[in-house]
């Protein structure tokens, strides 16, 4: 094969953010008709080099060349210009506005009167979308395509930039098998037309299938690149992790109780079927899943976020209905939310005010709150939980992200809750911080709590649960227990490839 | 002076931060409290008038009635939402009272009437906006219209002005009448009852959002709607309490306006809503939601309604003085931005 | 069938043809080509005022000050008519356009470049422009008699059987057609209301729209004001009083919304017209005018309704079988 030279080029580039070291020293070379994995765990880096390569981060050093001239990319534009484009995680489009137009927002083409040239632009959108083999009319408002549409809208908007690189993130998240299909002809036609791609996917069997070489990043360090076609499946878990997973997380010995909760066929109209669990004092469930298999949600049905169409949830006995989180609060239930940004953490209050705001009431003392009794349960807490801070007043907003869920946490445990879900809760904090997280995990277990831990990060499970079960597309499909499971046999069941394998 | 620090094993984190003295004068309260010191200097050089305990109760009748909806106005902003037909609700409250009235009713009655139909229009704004999940700009501008419009589709061109003596009395006159007490003003200053009643809800709402698990719950409401959800606050509820809650005061405000007019046309209160926005925003709360404070509102409301009527002393005219009040309202939130501005650029 | 019910702007024609044409049934009356006319004039003010104030909330932005700069625009031009009769009408005309326009940009740069909350900034130049009106008019008011003559009579001519407000409401229409469909910069406004952080990646310039839209609202503001006192040959710090939210009403009920990013010119354009009609359907029909608030606040709050309807997101689709129900095949 010939060796041709590198599209762009990253060299010795480093990012930090108040408390996280996201990318240190990474440098990556991207070459023509080549597709290049990015592999790594959630908060790795990957997002962080994305942002950089689209012009969103600057970094703090490094040097990124294009064609072997440095450039610097000082706004999306210019990424843009250099001809780098990103298929979003999450479509960053125009729901409300036509095909053609989020293809060509931004560098609309005109006529001699500078006026928007529609004939043309819905012309060059149709033909742009041919090229992908992509069916959908250039007038259609993007609000009425699929998922898999608008990705293949957001590959015509990066070709019609003649994109020489193109970043896909995790692009198969919220499609069908088929769909898989159809995309992963496109890239191969990318890729015969010497287009140089970034590829983003927990799924192996994807990157396998796909990828020509890959990178893998570790707590935003490269440590290991190369062609695929040289490694193997467990070789790059390894890589991922940096130790055999077993060893990782030192399961505590925790007596396993009696059953606290039961859920029985839980089922909402278009998210999650039939969830039926359930979960002793002391246990430590496992839900495993890819991104988008309806985990989240399904467990947000649990705790009354959104409206239930079918199931029975049993607490100690007790038959429960939870119409609102309130009624979950007051049965005993807490949720720790993914999005601790938006969901979880209160920002612009204080550490005192978030620890006490779920369990407010029991600090009333007479008709108004008790400063003294707030501050007790914010010490005792904050101490338990090891929260790094200024002072308890301090607001949320300046606290690492790892001291932020620390305090979210906290606010759970403030509850006396007998059943905590804790929702991806080391997603985005930094490596220190996580493993407070998983000791704390265990210490909760140990003092008798019934834990469910959703996590997308297979050693995180693997290491810490007594059970798992694994959902797809909002159903449970398998379920193991400690020391009857394998990577393969967990991932296998959370993709679907497994059975194809078998 | 030292905080309460807590021990532990590596590290200690005290209850409370060390306070200085930069982070208290840049408080707004702090900035509203100089402001007003500044207006009554100014006042009392430009006017005899304007330091006379007469003159100032006097002057208290025309921001009372406004004031004490602002309250309600705060805690709505508070949570991110907004309440444009207050004065709509006062209209139509103040024609029910007219009606009621006229039927004979004494003055508990009067009031009972202004303030259920100003409860049962703050319930239907409340029920479009929580539960129908609609905007509260455009709802409320739609009520506005909806509220007037029946009043003046009632009302006509006439004019309800009967009213029964102890009613009126009532809204024109002090409540602590100087030649009953036979005491110096010193000791019991003359206090119209719009006064009083304002004072006495800015103490009940200052408590209730400062000091009790509800106020803590509309911070979080404000400030974070999805996490305030997710952590058990209902929110929507939240919201249509605080609707109903500025329905209330709206009737209640044009029960005591009605008492000082002793008269009711259709275009009664008409303009209010924006001038009680504006209290509100003067006073520090964000219409981005989450913070604010009832002392910060009532510190506005008074540099508000003593500026009018310094001015009005020295004959400026009404609308020459909202030129200043707005030029204020756009000052107090602008100069805080370009000094940040200014000292990023500076760090940087 | 369904798809056309669908479309919001032909069932709002439709509901208009009936209702026009009910009461032409009942009162013939209205249907007088004189009555038509004058409705039309009396809509076209308000018509070009909603389309300037869609393009703000197109931004999720809200100018509360409008009808304020309308005012004092239209002040600024009659003041230059009483004081300097001789200058040319084009001149006085433009008077007021560049004073609304100058009035839009304060707004406008302070919103984009300070950050000031537009309900904030616009509320209290709402307050200065009304109080600037007392200040340069030195509290006095124009009166039809100081006015001249060609300065009242232009908003009066007819071309063509139509008054040359509506002409000119139909030319400002066109422009805003033009604009919001065939430029980048009137594109660039659904993208930046619609989704500000994919506007951003594609390198348009939320302040630069932001600007935009404040100025071209105070440019159309200050246009309307000429027209107003040369109509009404009165100019005082009153006029068009509240007539702001009646203008917000008009884009509302057109199916603007007030989220950004969706409103077209031919929405507004039955949305003011369905409140021109309201406004000149009750004298005829012998309706006492006092039921024209009530009937708009109605209105509102169906046209509110309808727009969240139509807005509503779609269900998060996990589930295969929810999700080949929802699936669009083109």
């Amino acid at each position: 094969m010939i060796v041709s030279d590198p599209i762009l080029t990253l060299s010795g580039i480093s990012k930090r953010f108040p408390g996280v070291r996201a990318l240190h020293d990474v440098s990556l070379a991207l070459k023509p008709g080549r597709v290049t994995a990015i592999i790594g765990e959630n908060g790795a880096g990957k997002s962080t080099i994305v942002k950089i390569l689209t012009g969103i981060y600057r970094p703090d050093e490094g040097e990124i060349r294009v064609r072997g001239e440095a450039r610097s990319f000082a706004s999306p534009r210019d990424a843009w210009a250099a001809g780098i484009a990103a298929i979003q995680q999450e479509t960053v489009m125009f729901d409300e506005l036509s095909v053609a137009e989020n293809i060509f927002m931004g560098h609309m083409p005109t006529g001699a009167s500078r006026l928007v040239a529609w004939p043309e632009m819905r012309e060059r959108a149709q033909a742009l979308l041919k090229r992908i083999d992509a069916v959908i009319p250039p007038d259609f408002k993007l609000k009425r395509l699929s998922v898999a549409q608008k990705h293949l809208v957001e590959i015509a908007r990066a070709l019609s930039h003649e994109a020489q690189v193109l970043i896909m993130d995790e692009p198969t998240a919220a499609l069908s098998a088929s769909e898989i299909d159809d995309l992963f002809r496109v890239v191969a036609q990318l890729k015969s037309e010497g287009r140089a791609i970034v590829f983003i996917s927990h799924k192996f069997d994807e990157i396998f299938r796909i990828a020509d070489d890959f990178i893998c990043l570790r707590d935003g360090e490269k440590v290991g690149e190369g062609s695929i076609a040289t490694v193997t499946q467990a070789q790059l878990v390894r890589m991922m992790v940096g130790r055999p997973v077993d060893q990782f997380f030192p399961k505590r010995d925790v007596a396993i109780g009696e059953t606290v909760l039961t859920v029985e066929g839980l089922s909402n109209a278009t998210e999650y079927a039939d969830v039926s669990f359930s979960l002793r004092q002391g246990e430590i469930l496992g839900l495993y899943g890819l991104v988008g298999a309806g985990r989240s949600e399904a467990m947000q049905g649990l705790f009354g976020i959104t409206p239930i169409t079918r199931g029975e949830v049993t607490l100690e006995g007790q038959k429960l209905s939870i119409a609102a989180p309130s009624d979950a609060i007051a049965a005993g239930i807490a949720y720790v939310p993914e999005d601790r940004q938006d969901q979880g953490a209160i920002l612009s209050l204080g550490i005192r005010e978030n620890v006490t705001l779920a369990g407010l009431t029991k600090h009333v003392k007479g008709l108004f709150l008790s400063r003294a009794s707030e501050q007790a349960e914010t010490r005792s807490l904050g101490r338990k939980l090891s929260v790094k801070a200024a002072h308890w007043e301090q607001r949320l907003a300046e606290l690492s992200g790892g001291n932020q869920q620390k305090v979210v946490i906290a606010k759970w445990l403030a509850t006396r809750p007998k059943v905590i879900v804790l929702d991806e809760p080391t997603k985005g904090i930094d490596v220190g911080s996580k493993a407070a997280v998983h000791d704390f995990i265990g210490e909760l277990a140990g003092e008798g709590l019934a834990v469910v831990l959703i996590t997308s990060e297979l050693p995180e499970v693997m290491g810490l649960a007594d059970r798992v079960i694994v959902m797809k597309e909002g159903r449970i499909v398998a379920e193991f227990k400690r020391g009857q499971w394998s990577a393969e046999a967990i991932v296998g069941a959370a993709t679907g490839a497994g059975k194809e394998a078998a | 002076m030292t905080a309460p620090v807590t021990s532990g094993d590596r590290y200690a984190v005290a209850d409370a931060p060390q306070r200085r003295w930069r982070d208290i004068a840049l408080r707004w309260e702090v900035i509203l409290l100089a402001l007003l010191a500044l207006t009554i200097i100014v006042n009392t050089i430009a006017s005899p008038y304007f330091l006379d305990v007469f003159n100032l109760a006097d002057a208290t009748f025309n921001f009372s009635e406004k004031a004490i909806i602002a309250l309600a106005m705060a805690l709505l902003i508070l949570v991110r939402e907004i309440d444009l037909s207050v004065a709509a609700i006062v209209a139509l409250a103040a024609m029910g009272v007219g009606y009621a009235a006229e039927a004979g009713f004494g003055p508990p009655v009067l009031f009972a009437v202004a303030i259920g139909i100003g409860l049962l229009c703050g319930i239907f704004n409340g029920v479009l906006v929580s539960y129908l999940n609609l905007p509260s700009i455009v709802v409320t501008i739609g009520t506005m219209s909806l509220f007037r419009g029946l009043t003046q589709v009632i009302l006509g061109d006439q004019a309800k002005t009967k009213f029964p003596s102890d009613f009126l009395d009532l809204g024109q006159s002090y409540f602590i009448k100087m030649k009953e007490t036979g005491l110096s003003w010193l000791f019991l200053p003359p206090v119209p009852l719009s006064f009083l009643i304002f004072l006495g809800l800015a103490v009940l709402f200052g408590l209730v959002l400062h000091r009790t698990a509800v106020g803590r719950r509309l911070f979080a409401a404000g400030s974070n709607p999805v996490a305030a959800r997710f952590s058990g606050i209902p929110v929507a509820r939240l919201r249509f309490i605080l609707f109903a809650v500025s329905g209330i005061l709206s009737g209640l405000a044009a029960a005591l306006l009605v008492a000082r007019l002793g008269s009711v046309r259709s275009n009664i209160g008409i303009g209010w809503e924006l001038d009680i926005v504006t209290m509100v925003i003067l006073g520090g709360v964000s219409i981005a939601g989450g913070v604010g404070s009832i002392l910060g509102v009532f510190l506005a409301v008074l540099v508000l309604g003593l500026l009018t009527f310094g001015m009005s002393l020295n004959n400026i005219p009404g609308q020459v003085v909202s030129v200043y009040i707005g030029a204020l309202l756009i000052a107090v939130i602008a100069i805080p931005r370009i000094i940040e501005r200014i000292r990023t650029r500076s760090t940087r | 069938m369904k798809a056309l019910l669908r479309n919001r702007e032909l069932v709002l024609a439709l509901i208009l043809v009936i209702g026009i044409a009910a009461i032409g049934a009942y009162q013939p009356a209205f249907l007088a080509w004189g009555n038509i006319r004058d409705m039309l004039t009396e809509t076209s003010v308000l018509f070009m005022m909603a389309l300037a104030q869609m393009v703000v909330i197109l931004t999720r932005g809200i100018d509360l000050s409008v009808a304020a700069n309308l005012a004092l625009s239209g002040m600024m031009a009659a003041l230059v008519s009483q004081y300097y009769p001789d200058v040319p009408l084009i001149l006085m005309i433009a008077t007021g356009i560049v004073t609304g326009l100058l009035l839009g940009m304060l707004n406008g740069a302070l919103i984009a470049y300070l950050g000031i909350p537009p309900i904030v900034m616009t509320l209290g130049t709402l307050a200065i422009f009304r109080g600037m009106i007392i200040i340069i008019a030195r509290g006095d008011q124009v009166n039809a008699s100081e006015m001249g003559v060609a300065f009242q009579a232009f908003p009066k001519q007819v071309w063509l059987g139509l008054t040359s407000p509506v002409w000119i409401a139909i030319a400002v229409a066109l422009l805003f057609w033009i604009f919001l469909g065939f430029t980048r910069a009137g594109r660039g406004l659904y993208a930046v209301g619609g989704n500000p952080v994919a506007a951003r990646y594609c390198g348009i310039d939320q302040r630069r729209q932001d600007l935009l839209a404040y100025s071209i609202s105070g440019a159309v503001s200050g246009l309307c004001g000429y027209l107003w006192v040369a109509r009404y040959g009165v100019a005082y710090s009153e006029i068009a009083s509240g007539y702001e939210l009646t203008v917000i009403a008009a884009c509302v009920i057109g199916g603007v919304s007030i989220g950004g990013g969706i409103g077209t010119v031919a929405g507004t354009l039955l949305g003011a017209l369905f409140l021109g009609i309201v406004m000149t359907a009750l004298p005829v029909m012998q309706i006492s005018p006092f039921w024209q608030m009530a009937i708009s606040g109605a209105v509102i709050l169906a046209a509110v309704v309808i727009n969240a309807r139509a807005e509503r997101r779609p269900d998060k689709l996990i589930l295969p079988e929810a999700r080949r129900l929802r699936r669009v095949t083109p």
